[in-house]
């Protein structure tokens, strides 16, 4: 048995009074797709902000590769992680964004390139022929050069996920990368993901609220609610024969508001 | 009768002085607005107190003051300079402490939302600053800069008060030779309003070329 990429063990994370994470336990699995679903405020989103060291914890361990995220280990001890340790760590970590966050004074191909030249010192030309051949990917090849004023949402997207592809990580964080979208341009984004699934044996780990995305697409699905997991399993059993009550009440109004699964 | 060739290379020496002060000026200004703009944004207490202190002195005091210390105080401690570096040195001190807030009021104005994507691709403090966040709040910074650049171009008249020969300084040794204050005093008028307007477009076409795409409008 392989040993887990992501282990979390019973971390805690509170906003002011608000206990958004509560002493919460996980694993993930190498090449592991993983779906977080639940109400909003449930600390799905928070998990994957966590990873990508844009919140801290307030207590508990994380290891990412056997390495802890937060803590490095000084002579016997475990002591808080410095900057020159988190930048270690998140290169093993890429993360998407509901609202894309492209950088809107650089073209679309300058992107791509930004942070490989940067924080890998990879050459120019090269980053250059590694972003096409992603953006290419994606689908977004013949707008290397648009500015991303230019470019609608799921174009957008598209390039967003190229972006953080383009520092090879071994875990995608996508959070709720199509909720910002119109209808008709979720397909497209989804298309991307589903392809990056098929092709790659990077770790997935997807907040959403599309579930028959996540019922396709997930190799195990989290319910979330008041900072725990609540219930979890194949998409099958999940989404077919919740067992928890609130997993069920929580579905059905999800399939209430429009939402096929 | 007055004469005109002599005195269209008195006011021609006064623009260029005055010219010159500004230029000088305002690229002080620039460094000093950066220095202590970023400084006050620092992680360290002993840069933000350094940063704050010297924002609130030089807000805080007369620039006519700054001048004259500059000038005639300064001597005393053995720092002899010429009434241009003096100038410029009051100038581009006073008007970077104005700019240094127009930078830190900027690179807070941007989105937490680009600070999280520096972080997610891994940039480092300064990457992001110089890549991510400065360009970005350079473009909201441009329109007050060009204000406070037609400040420091109004605020060199001060420095015919330590003779040095500029716009202002000229105008009044042409009143004390001629006894006509109408002509030097509407040449002058005229002259600032020239320099400025030739500010406000330049500040305003390198808006323009900076703006390019980001909008949306054009690539």
């Amino acid at each position: 048995m392989a040993e887990p990429i992501v282990r979390i063990d019973s971390i805690s994370k509170s906003f002011g009074a608000f206990k958004v994470l509560d002493g919460l336990s996980m694993q993930v699995m190498p090449g592991e797709k993983l779906a977080l679903i639940g109400p909003s405020g449930s600390g799905k989103t928070t998990i994957l902000r966590i990873l990508m060291t844009l919140e801290r914890i307030d207590s508990g361990h994380i290891e990412v590769e056997g390495e802890q995220l937060y803590h490095m280990s000084r002579g016997q001890a475990l002591v808080p992680a410095d900057e020159r340790h988190l930048t270690k760590m998140r290169q093993k970590i890429g993360m998407v964004f509901q609202l894309f966050n492209l950088f809107p004074h650089k073209c679309v191909l300058d992107n791509v390139t930004l942070a490989p030249m940067l924080t890998k010192g990879v050459p120019k030309a090269e980053a250059h022929k590694r972003a096409m051949e992603l953006l290419d990917m994606v689908g977004m090849a013949d707008k290397a050069r648009a500015m991303p004023a230019q470019l609608s949402g799921g174009q957008k997207q598209r390039v967003a996920i190229a972006r953080a592809l383009a520092l090879s990580p071994k875990i995608m964080l996508f959070d709720e990368v199509t909720s910002a979208l119109d209808p008709e341009l979720v397909e497209e984004v989804l298309n991307v993901m589903r392809r990056l699934a098929e092709e790659t044996d990077m770790t997935m780990l997807l907040v959403t609220h599309e579930m028959g995305f996540a019922h396709d697409f997930a190799d195990r699905v989290l319910f979330f609610d008041r900072g725990r997991i609540v219930e979890e399993g194949k998409p099958e059993d999940i989404f077919r024969n919740p067992k928890q009550e609130r997993t069920q009440s929580f579905l059905k109004k999800i399939i209430a508001a429009g939402h096929r699964v | 009768m007055i004469d005109w060739s002599g005195y269209v290379g008195l006011m021609l020496q006064g623009v260029l002085v005055t010219i010159e002060l500004t230029l000088m000026g305002s690229a002080l200004a620039l460094v000093m607005a950066f220095v202590a703009g970023l400084g006050r944004l620092s992680r360290f207490f002993a840069v933000r107190a350094l940063a704050t202190a010297y924002i609130e002195f030089f807000r805080g005091t007369s620039i006519f003051v700054q001048l004259f210390w500059a000038y005639f105080v300064l001597p005393l401690l053995g720092v002899e300079l010429t009434p241009l570096q003096a100038g410029v040195l009051a100038l581009g001190l006073n008007v970077g402490a104005y700019g240094a807030e127009v930078v830190r009021g900027a690179v807070q104005s941007i989105g937490k939302e680009q600070y999280e994507a520096c972080v997610a691709l891994n940039l480092g403090r300064w990457q992001s600053m110089r890549h991510v966040i400065l360009p970005q709040a350079f473009l909201l910074m441009l329109p007050t800069f060009g204000n406070n650049a037609i400040e420091l171009l109004k605020a060199t008249s001060i420095v015919s008060l330590i003779s040095l020969a500029d716009l202002t300084f000229q105008a009044q040794v042409v009143r004390a030779q001629t006894g006509n204050t109408l002509v030097p005093f509407t040449t002058i008028l005229i002259g600032y309003f020239a320099l400025a307007m030739l500010i406000s477009w330049g500040v305003r076409s390198l808006e323009r070329r900076l703006s390019r795409g980001i909008d949306g409008v054009r690539a």
